[in-house]
């Protein structure tokens, strides 16, 4: 079979978006190296356009902040630092230049708070979120691919999952599994996967009738092999996309049942440093480093993977760029 | 399909998805906990012995075989409105008539809200969508972006310090003062005090959302043939916008509202809790606390029941403005 660089539709070399031709593929040594060839011209482009797509920056921006600062938080940050049998500070204090966002009920620092919260929030967030991806693309994928009776009774179950009003569900779960950071975790994979399934499910529809599918179908290729080396790659994309917004939920999600009580007493996430704040009655007390610092982080970083996640539909529905 | 047949089908897809509810509330009380009597009894502190332990699995029909014994007389109850009983937090007394007390204050608050934000996140949506690109959409974007990743609870605790502990204008907390019996117009005005800064959070909460999914139905509409045919005819632009956009743009929209109304009661379970609005919210907050389940069991399922009603409704609006979705 004769393999020749790709055309686009004019007959020209197709040009990355930067506008320099690229290279012929060079000697062909095996398919693999042909598709990992690819892969990276394809995420070399990708990169070229993200690179000016403004709110995509930004959010990485914002992100690379707080994920340095839960890495600090992991490897340098003295966990004694929000340890209340450890700390010294003024109890409920103003910030001054010692503790620059205040302190908290037991002297210890808001700022400490924070930085060790970061490190909570955004693993929660990152966990519910490939949990909630595994479900939704799984389903998203069989159903779509199998169709018929299987798709019937999957999106039937979809859609059930979609009216269930997640909160409550999510209190109910917690109940049941008593408070714990993987109690979260699950709660949150577990009722917000629906949106993803039918996402997935309705891209994996159009790529079952393009093409590729039916030429490899002749070619003899089996379900599996089909599944991972056709529709997956190609449902990727918005999959991925759609991960980034899931996060986004999930830290919302972590800190609303964090703030219920339902996390870990022990650890410290934003939504817990919330709830003292709240149960310390910083609202009355008029405490508002408190409260405001730690919202305001939530809101960035919720912020931070809305943008990279509307960077990545924009770019992958060029429809959508007139927006 | 006729109107008839339509509402008929939507109707029994509604029935059947909340007797789905019941069997998944059944399944999660009755079937996943190793003992639902230790469940039950955790939240209260007891330390039972075996004969109290056998004479309350026998009250609550747990000695029964789960399927079909203890699953029909379930379904039956449930069927009879019959929630059970509290256990923790008002002893006894039958959930039915907890919510019976506990509903109306959270209808008036989420209805309130939900009125007033549907009506300025559609027509600014609106407005943004037309004007795409300009000031006042950038504005509303970013307004509506920073609403959207706010946790609706952290809005409520900034206007509680703002109105309410900074000002002095608003009470923080609870649905009228407490220890003043107010009678005729200052009963009223006391209410809508207290109601205030709680609709104001959940009305700028679901305002963001509202919002952009207004806008992005509209600029889909925008970008469709009939709405080129239309300025070709040379039809005002008021008029493509009024005639052929809005009305169309307003389907989806309708859709995607009743789908979220799920978050739209999680929101008010914790703006409740932190106004101590004693609503559904509330209530749910208190059964969560003292781990009340046959309450928590309750809520669960009229919450669903209101959402499922919900998305029955906007089927039927979509069905009657949008006759084409019937035979879909």
């Amino acid at each position: 079979m004769a393999l020749k660089p790709p055309i686009a539709p004019s007959g020209e070399p197709r040009r990355a978006a930067s506008g320099v031709p690229e290279e012929p593929l060079g000697p062909i040594s095996s398919p693999r190296r042909i598709a990992w060839v690819r892969r990276r011209r394809a995420l070399g482009r990708f990169w070229s356009e993200y690179r000016h797509n403004k709110m995509g920056i930004a959010g990485i921006g914002i992100l690379l902040f707080f994920v340095g600062m839960a890495l600090f938080a992991t490897f340098v940050a003295n966990p004694q630092s929000v340890d209340p049998s450890y700390v010294s500070g003024p109890v409920r204090h103003a910030p001054t230049l010692r503790f620059p966002l205040g302190t908290d009920n037991f002297g210890i620092s808001v700022l400490s708070l924070i930085v060790a919260g970061s490190k909570i929030s955004l693993l929660v967030g990152l966990t519910a979120s490939v949990i909630t991806m595994l479900i939704g693309a799984v389903v998203g994928i069989v159903a779509g691919y199998r169709g018929g009776a299987v798709d019937t009774l999957l999106m039937r179950i979809t859609d059930f999952g979609l009216v269930l009003p997640w909160l409550a569900l999510a209190i109910v779960l917690a109940s049941i599994m008593g408070p714990s950071l993987t109690t979260i975790i699950l709660v949150i994979g577990l009722t917000s996967w629906p949106g993803t399934a039918r996402l997935v499910r309705a891209q994996v529809l159009s790529i079952r009738e393009r093409p590729y599918i039916e030429r490899s179908r002749a070619l003899g290729a089996g379900d599996g092999h089909m599944i991972i080396h056709h529709v997956l790659p190609n449902a990727m994309p918005v999959i991925l996309a759609n991960a980034v917004l899931v996060v986004a939920i999930a830290i919302l999600s972590e800190t609303s049942l964090s703030f219920l009580g339902l996390g870990d007493p022990l650890t410290v996430s934003w939504g817990s440093i919330i709830e003292n704040a709240f149960a310390g009655g910083a609202t009355t007390l008029g405490a508002w480093w408190w409260i405001v610092a730690p919202g305001v982080c939530i809101v960035l970083v919720v912020m931070s993977f809305t943008f990279i996640g509307f960077a990545l539909d924009e770019i992958i529905n060029p429809r959508l760029r007139e927006r | 399909m006729g109107t008839r047949t339509y509402v008929l089908k939507k109707a029994v897809q509604a029935l059947l998805t909340l007797f789905a509810v019941v069997v998944f509330n059944f399944f999660l009380f009755r079937v996943l906990p190793s003992d639902p009597i230790d469940l039950l009894t955790r939240g209260a502190g007891l330390r039972l012995s075996p004969a109290d332990k056998a004479e309350l699995r026998h009250e609550y029909g747990l000695d029964k075989p789960v399927f079909p014994g203890q699953f029909v007389s379930y379904v039956e109850d449930t069927a009879r409105l019959d929630l059970g009983t509290s256990i923790i937090l008002d002893q006894g007394r039958k959930v039915r008539s907890l919510f019976a007390e506990y509903a109306i204050p959270t209808l008036i608050l989420v209805g309130s809200s939900t009125v007033f934000s549907l009506i300025l996140g559609v027509l600014m949506g609106i407005y943004g969508g037309w004007r795409r690109g300009r000031k006042f959409d950038m504005f509303s974007m970013g307004f509506s972006l920073v609403l959207y990743s706010m946790p609706e609870f952290w809005l409520g605790m900034l206007l509680i310090l703002l109105f309410s502990t900074t000002l002095g204008w608003f009470p923080s907390s609870g649905r009228a003062t407490l220890g003043v019996d107010y009678t005729g117009f200052h009963h009223f005005t006391d209410i809508i005090n207290h109601l205030f800064l709680p609709a104001l959070t959940l009305t700028l909460a679901y305002l963001g959302e509202y919002y952009l999914i207004m806008r992005s139905s509209l600029l889909d509409v925008l970008g469709e043939d009939y709405i080129t045919t239309a300025r070709a005819k040379g039809v005002r632009e008021k008029w493509v916008l009024r005639r052929h956009a809005v009305r169309n743009a307003l389907l989806p929209t309708i859709t995607l509202i009743a789908l979220s109304f799920g978050f739209v009661l999680g929101g008010a379970i914790t703006v409740e809790f932190v106004f101590g609005y004693k609503g559904l919210g509330g209530l749910t907050y208190e059964a969560l606390r003292s781990q009340d389940l046959p309450v928590l069991q309750g809520i669960f399922f009229i919450a669903s029941a209101a959402v499922i009603f919900a998305n029955l409704v906007s089927d039927l609006i979509y069905g009657h403005f949008d006759p084409r979705v019937r035979n879909a």
